[in-house]
C-alpha cells in the first residue's frame, strides 16, 4: 500500500491551475496517465500530499493539423499518435517512437506530458519532437507562455515548469514537402524496453541543398539534446557519405554517455555513430528517390 | 482512515460500491473485492498480469487509482466469457496449449481482445506490437498467437459470444 494522499479531481484547466496554484509547500503532483508516477510513489521517492488528476481534462487531449502546425494536447495518449494516420504519415519519427514506448497498456494512458516531464533522458518520444522543432505551451493562472522544447530541460530529471504551471500543448511546424523525418530506438527489444541510445533526424532540402537540419540524441547525456555542430556540418551542403559521415562523428562528440547496466559508455557513443549516420543517409536515399 | 471515497464501478456488467482510499490501485481494489482473476505481478506496468479494459480500452490496473474511475465500466478477463460459455479467446487459449503456468494469461487475453476489438484481422506483427506490454516467460509466444488468431477467425465467422 502506497503512503496516503488525497486525489483532487478537476474537471477542466481552470480548476486545475487553481489546484496547482494552491501549491504553498510543493507536495501537490499533477497526475496524468500515472505510468510514471504511480511507480515512482511506489519507491518511495514522491512523498505528495495531493495529487490534480488530469483525467477529467479532456480539453487537453487532441490532435490537431492545421495552418501550418501540428498541435498535440498534453492529455494525447501514444496509443493516441499511434491511431491518428495523418500524424503518422507527417511525423513517422513520432510514430516510430510511440510504436516502440513501453506496452500497450502504458501507451494507452501515458500521455505525451507525462513523457516530457518525467525528464529522463531515454524519454522515447522527446528525441522526435526535438527534431520536428517542437515547442510546449505552458500555462498558469497567471498566463501563458510558449518555450522551445530545446529549452526546456535544464539538466537531469530537472526542467523549467514551475510549481503553479501545466503543460498544455505541443506543437511543431508540418514539415515542408520533400522533408524527412526518422527515429530509431536501440534496446534490447523492440518493445517494453528502455533505450539504449535514440537518435531522431529531420532534414529539409533546398534542391539539392540541405537547407535545415536538425539531430536529436536520447539516452547518451544527461538530458536529450540536440547536437548542433553536427547539424553544421550540413546546412547550405549537399549532403554525401564523406559529410555525413563527419556530422555522424561530430554526433559522437556532442553525446556524454555514462556506463550502466543497459551499456557501456563506449558502446552508447558507438551507437551514437552508427544510428546518426544511418538515418542520414536514409534520408539523402529518400530525397534521391523522391527526385527521380 | 482519511481520504476515503466511495465509488461505483461496474465491475463485468454488474454495479458495485465501495469504499477506497485515495492510494489504492485498481488492482488492490479488485482483488479486494475477490476479483482473483486480476494478477499482481511486477506492479510497474512492464508485465501486464493485471490488463483490465476501462470502458473497453486496456490498461494496467496496478498503474491505475481507483479514485479516477468512478462510474467506469472495467472488464476482467472472467467477465468476457457468458456464464459457463467461455469467449473464443478464452476457448482457444485453453484449446492450444497456450498456457502453461497460466499466470500471465488473464493479461495476455485482455490484450488480445483489446487488439482484436480495434482489428479484427491482425498480423502477427499486429500482435507483437499489442502484446509487447505483457510478459510471459514460459510459452516463447508461439502457441499465444496461434490462439490469438485462432480466436480472431472464429470472431470475423461470427462466433464472438461475448
Amino acid at each position: 500500500m502506497l503512503a496516503e494522499f488525497e486525489i483532487l479531481s478537476p474537471a477542466n484547466l481552470d480548476e486545475a491551475l487553481e489546484l496547482v496554484a494552491s501549491d504553498a509547500t510543493g507536495n501537490v503532483r499533477p497526475l496524468s496517465g500515472g505510468t510514471n508516477l504511480v511507480v515512482d510513489l511506489r519507491a518511495g521517492g514522491e512523498a505528495p500530499t495531493s495529487l490534480v488528476s488530469l483525467c477529467g481534462v479532456a480539453e487537453l487531449r487532441y490532435i490537431k493539423i492545421d495552418d501550418g502546425r501540428v498541435s498535440l494536447g498534453a492529455g494525447t495518449t501514444v496509443s493516441d499518435v499511434l491511431k491518428h494516420r495523418d500524424l503518422c504519415t507527417l511525423a513517422p519519427a513520432l510514430a516510430e517512437a510511440a510504436t516502440v514506448f513501453a506496452g500497450m497498456m502504458v501507451r494507452n494512458t501515458a500521455t505525451l506530458a507525462g513523457n516530457l516531464c518525467c525528464g529522463s533522458p531515454a524519454a522515447d518520444l522527446m528525441p522526435p519532437l526535438l527534431a520536428l522543432g517542437a515547442e510546449l505551451q505552458l500555462a498558469s493562472k497567471a498566463g501563458q507562455r510558449v518555450l522551445p522544447l530545446d529549452e526546456f530541460y535544464l539538466g537531469f530529471k530537472n526542467n523549467q515548469l514551475q510549481r503553479d504551471e501545466l503543460i498544455t500543448e505541443i506543437s511543431f511546424p508540418i514539415p515542408p514537402k520533400g522533408a524527412t523525418n526518422a527515429f530509431y530506438k536501440l534496446a534490447r527489444r523492440k518493445g517494453d524496453a528502455i533505450t539504449v541510445a535514440g537518435v531522431a533526424v529531420a532534414v529539409e532540402f533546398d534542391g539539392g541543398i540541405c537547407s535545415a537540419v536538425r539531430i536529436a540524441l536520447g539516452a547518451v547525456a544527461p538530458t536529450v539534446l540536440r547536437a548542433r555542430e553536427a547539424e553544421n556540418i550540413l546546412i547550405g551542403k549537399a549532403l554525401s557519405s564523406e559529410l555525413i559521415a563527419e556530422a555522424a562523428a561530430q554526433a559522437i562528440e556532442e553525446s556524454s554517455p555514462i556506463d550502466d547496466l543497459r551499456a557501456s559508455a563506449d558502446y552508447r557513443r558507438h551507437c551514437v555513430g552508427v544510428l546518426t549516420k544511418r538515418l542520414l543517409t536514409n534520408a539523402l536515399e529518400l530525397k534521391s528517390q523522391g527526385n527521380q | 482512515m482519511a481520504n476515503e471515497k466511495s465509488i461505483t464501478l461496474e465491475i463485468n456488467g454488474r454495479r458495485r460500491e465501495t469504499t477506497i482510499t485515495a492510494n489504492q490501485t485498481l488492482l488492490e481494489v479488485l482483488r479486494g473485492l475477490e476479483y482473483f482473476d486480476v494478477k499482481s505481478g511486477c506492479e510497474k506496468g512492464d508485465c501486464g498480469a493485471c490488463a483490465v479494459l476501462v470502458d473497453g480500452i486496456a490498461v494496467d490496473s496496478c498503474l491505475t487509482f481507483a479514485a479516477t474511475l468512478d462510474d467506469r465500466s472495467i472488464t476482467t478477463v472472467s467477465g468476457l466469457g457468458k456464464g459457463e460459455q467461455l469467449h473464443p479467446l478464452q476457448k482457444a487459449f485453453t484449446e492450444m496449449g497456450s498456457i502453461q503456468c497460466g499466470y500471465c494469461t488473464p493479461g495476455l487475453i485482455i490484450a488480445a481482445k483489446s487488439i482484436l476489438d480495434e482489428n479484427p484481422d491482425p498480423t502477427d506483427d499486429d500482435l507483437r506490437l499489442g502484446l509487447s506490454g505483457n510478459l510471459c516467460r514460459c510459452t516463447g509466444y508461439t502457441r499465444v498467437f496461434d490462439a490469438i488468431q485462432s480466436a480472431a477467425k472464429v470472431m470475423r465467422d461470427g462466433g464472438e459470444q461475448g
